[in-house]
């Protein structure tokens, strides 16, 4: 059979675009979903498209879920695309997560502590049973779950201030005031401050960072992680104006925070303490925000004198892997033409082939 | 503005001129003139993230965008070809952000972005092309860490690289590489001319106009200005040598330029044309025909409304 050359075109493109709309919508008898029931019945994948995309909008995210076909990368490059071309007015105040509405507060280091354990609404200890009651229509709205009788304590404290008195965990010490670290505005550059490395956590692809840090777990760099706290809840956004010179609200955003404890043997100079690693996400994203901590305490191996032989402990690999849209970009890049390149490989390997076996059988060549 | 208001492509004014706002366009003119001024040394720069993916263009875009204006006329080719579906949608997109002219004819453009190739025609002053750039790092296949490289280069430390060629003779008995061909600029700086085939590295030599390289996703810019001196690396016993082919253009004849090969059947009968799309229709144009004149690759369906 003859083949035919693929002739790229305009029109081609537009074709296929609308045939991947017609493929986004699905079956027309079934009604379209609407953005709306997205943001509120998708929510934790509209969470993961705010918190990798870099931007708080829930609208924005349930529209890019929708456009993306349910694609969360292509959704978080979609919001990725649109937040680079927005305008920049100033930087907030650093949020307080002490003063967190707490909807979700667990410590897995102490059976009680102040605040108490809050389970909120989670998947654990649900059971892993499809709900098929879920596929029947027209199901009534689930009972609100009860009340507590107590009111739920606020601020809530945070871990740290639980081993505040014995110095036993570390302080988080600012380092400047200095404006952070823009990883969307500036280059990666290394060796990284904590600031660039938190962003580029922050925007890190869940998958990624929950392997390396499984990766660290299994021995691959351990950090000999305990969970010291894991908050879920919605936090107070602080900005001032110039003309005002005050901190006014401007809005709140719902936020996930992990602080892991990991151990430090101490050294001539200093007392044993505990170290912490710190892991934050817009949105409800736990597994995010745990990876993000254990992989942020392994990438500190310097200042703890920890020696680097894991991939998790890898600053240049950790950081310059760990971003969705870069990766899928260039993965996906081996779809375009690379046929020049490839008829230069594809000489030399036929010329290299054809010296092999005149190597091989120099007699015959001889003979010819 | 005037010329802003004169724009027809209203849809598109919700954006910028060019996509990019004027104060990133400053900040990469910035580094195209820091990278102008070291030739072959990698700029960063603060790269934004662009409605195309990283590794399809994103550099190129940036560049292009940060010098393009309402007078420009733009070329955009893949493989060295226009109608490739890439290129044909870059230029799309510049036809509708920058309002500019579009050209698929070399000598016509002031800006040719590409990827893959340089356009058998030579460039002229006045002319600037922009490069698409997957990696930036000539030694980075050598040598992973980033922190390390950037040592490398400012100690002049190139040994991995030649031994490295070295190696490629005492196993193959050539040099291997075939296209990003490493090139030294002006006896200073180790560059990645992007993967072009090494056919087209002497082009780079001396050559009047400007060559811009952009890496978007590794956010880096590199340029080498008008008649600045580029050797592709070699050995005095084992010279720098450029592909060439048995066959010549099916097309057009040509003997001399970079050849595509096409696969015909399922019996492994082939075909070679020139890859450079533009320079084989003009030379068809002038006259010249090739073994396979009459090929349908000759005169492509014209598409509904072109």
């Amino acid at each position: 059979m003859a083949y035919v050359s693929v002739k790229g075109g305009e029109k081609a493109i537009e074709n296929a675009h609308q045939w991947l709309a017609e493929e986004r919508r699905g079956d027309p008898a079934v009604e379209e979903v609407a953005v709306a029931q997205i943001r509120e019945q998708l929510s934790l994948a509209v969470d993961r498209v705010m918190a990798e995309g870099s931007c708080y909008d829930r609208d924005l995210a349930a529209l890019a879920v929708k456009q993306a076909g349910g694609d969360l990368p292509e959704a978080i490059f979609l919001v990725r695309a649109y937040r680079t071309t927005l305008p920049r007015f100033g930087g907030s105040e650093p949020v307080d997560t002490e003063r967190m509405i707490v909807r979700r507060r667990i410590s897995a280091a102490f059976k009680d502590i102040p605040g108490g354990q809050v389970l909120g609404p989670t998947f654990d200890y649900t059971h892993r049973l499809l709900d098929f009651r879920l596929a029947a229509d027209g199901a009534a709205p689930p009972e609100p779950a009860p009340l507590a009788n107590e009111p739920q304590a606020w601020p809530m404290p945070t871990i740290g201030s639980v081993f505040a008195h014995e110095d036993l965990l570390e302080h988080d010490v600012r380092s400047s005031d200095d404006a952070p670290f823009d990883l969307t505005r500036e280059p990666m550059s290394f060796p990284a401050g904590r600031d660039q490395r938190l962003q580029a956590l922050a925007r890190g692809d869940e998958g990624f960072l929950l392997s390396l840090a499984y990766s660290s777990q299994r021995g691959w760099g351990s950090t000999h992680p305990l969970c010291g706290e894991i908050r879920l809840g919605e936090v107070a956004v602080e900005f001032i104006p110039e003309e005002l010179g005050f901190p006014i609200e401007i809005g709140e955003v719902t936020l996930t925070e992990c602080q892991m404890l990991s151990g430090f043997a101490g050294s001539a100079q200093k007392a044993p303490q505990f170290t912490r690693g710190y892991g934050l996400a817009f949105g409800h994203s736990e597994r995010k925000a745990m990876s993000m901590a254990i992989v942020d305490r392994a990438l500190r191996r310097g200042e703890v004198g920890e020696d680097v032989d894991a991939p998790v402990q890898d600053e240049e690999f950790v950081l310059y892997h760990s971003d969705n849209v870069e990766a899928s970009g260039f993965v996906q890049h081996l779809k375009l033409p690379h046929y020049v390149d490839f008829q230069a490989d594809l000489q030399l390997v036929r010329r290299l082939r054809r010296e092999h076996f005149e190597r091989l059988n120099p007699s015959k060549e001889a003979a010819e | 503005m005037s010329a802003a208001e004169s724009r027809p492509n209203e849809a598109e004014r919700y954006y910028n001129y060019a996509y990019l706002d004027e104060q990133t366009k400053r900040m990469i003119r910035r580094a195209i003139l820091k990278a102008l001024a070291i030739p072959g040394y990698q700029a960063p720069f603060g790269s934004r993230e662009m409605p195309v993916p990283y590794g399809w263009g994103t550099g190129g875009i940036q560049l292009t965008a940060a010098i393009i204006g309402p007078d420009d006329v733009y070329k955009c080719i893949d493989q060295g070809a226009d109608d490739t579906t890439n290129a044909v949608s870059i230029r799309k997109f510049f036809a509708r952000v920058a309002d500019v002219a579009t050209t698929d004819n070399t000598a016509e453009a002031t800006i040719i972005q590409t990827r893959h190739r340089i356009p058998e025609q030579p460039l002229k002053a006045g002319q600037v092309l922009v490069f698409q750039v997957p990696q930036p790092e000539p030694l980075r296949g050598l040598e992973a860490r980033e922190t390390e490289t950037r040592a490398m280069h400012a100690y002049e430390e190139y040994g991995l690289q030649y031994v490295s060629l070295y190696e490629n003779i005492s196993a193959f008995g050539r040099i291997a590489a075939t296209a990003g061909y490493p090139v030294m600029v002006e006896e200073r700086y180790l560059m990645s001319p992007s993967p072009i085939p090494k056919f087209d590295n002497p082009k780079m030599d001396d050559n009047e106009a400007i060559l811009l390289f952009g890496a978007g996703r590794e956010k880096r810019i590199y340029a080498i200005p008008p008649h600045t001196r580029v050797r592709s690396l070699d050995f005095e016993d084992y010279p720098f040598e450029v592909q060439t082919w048995e066959e010549n253009c099916a097309l057009c004849g040509a003997e001399d330029s970079y050849l595509d090969e096409v696969v015909l059947d399922d019996a492994g009968n082939r075909m070679f044309v020139c890859s450079d799309s533009h320079h084989c229709g003009q030379r068809r144009a002038e006259g010249h025909v090739g073994p396979m004149a009459g090929h349908q690759l000759a005169n492509p369906v014209a598409e509904d409304g072109q």
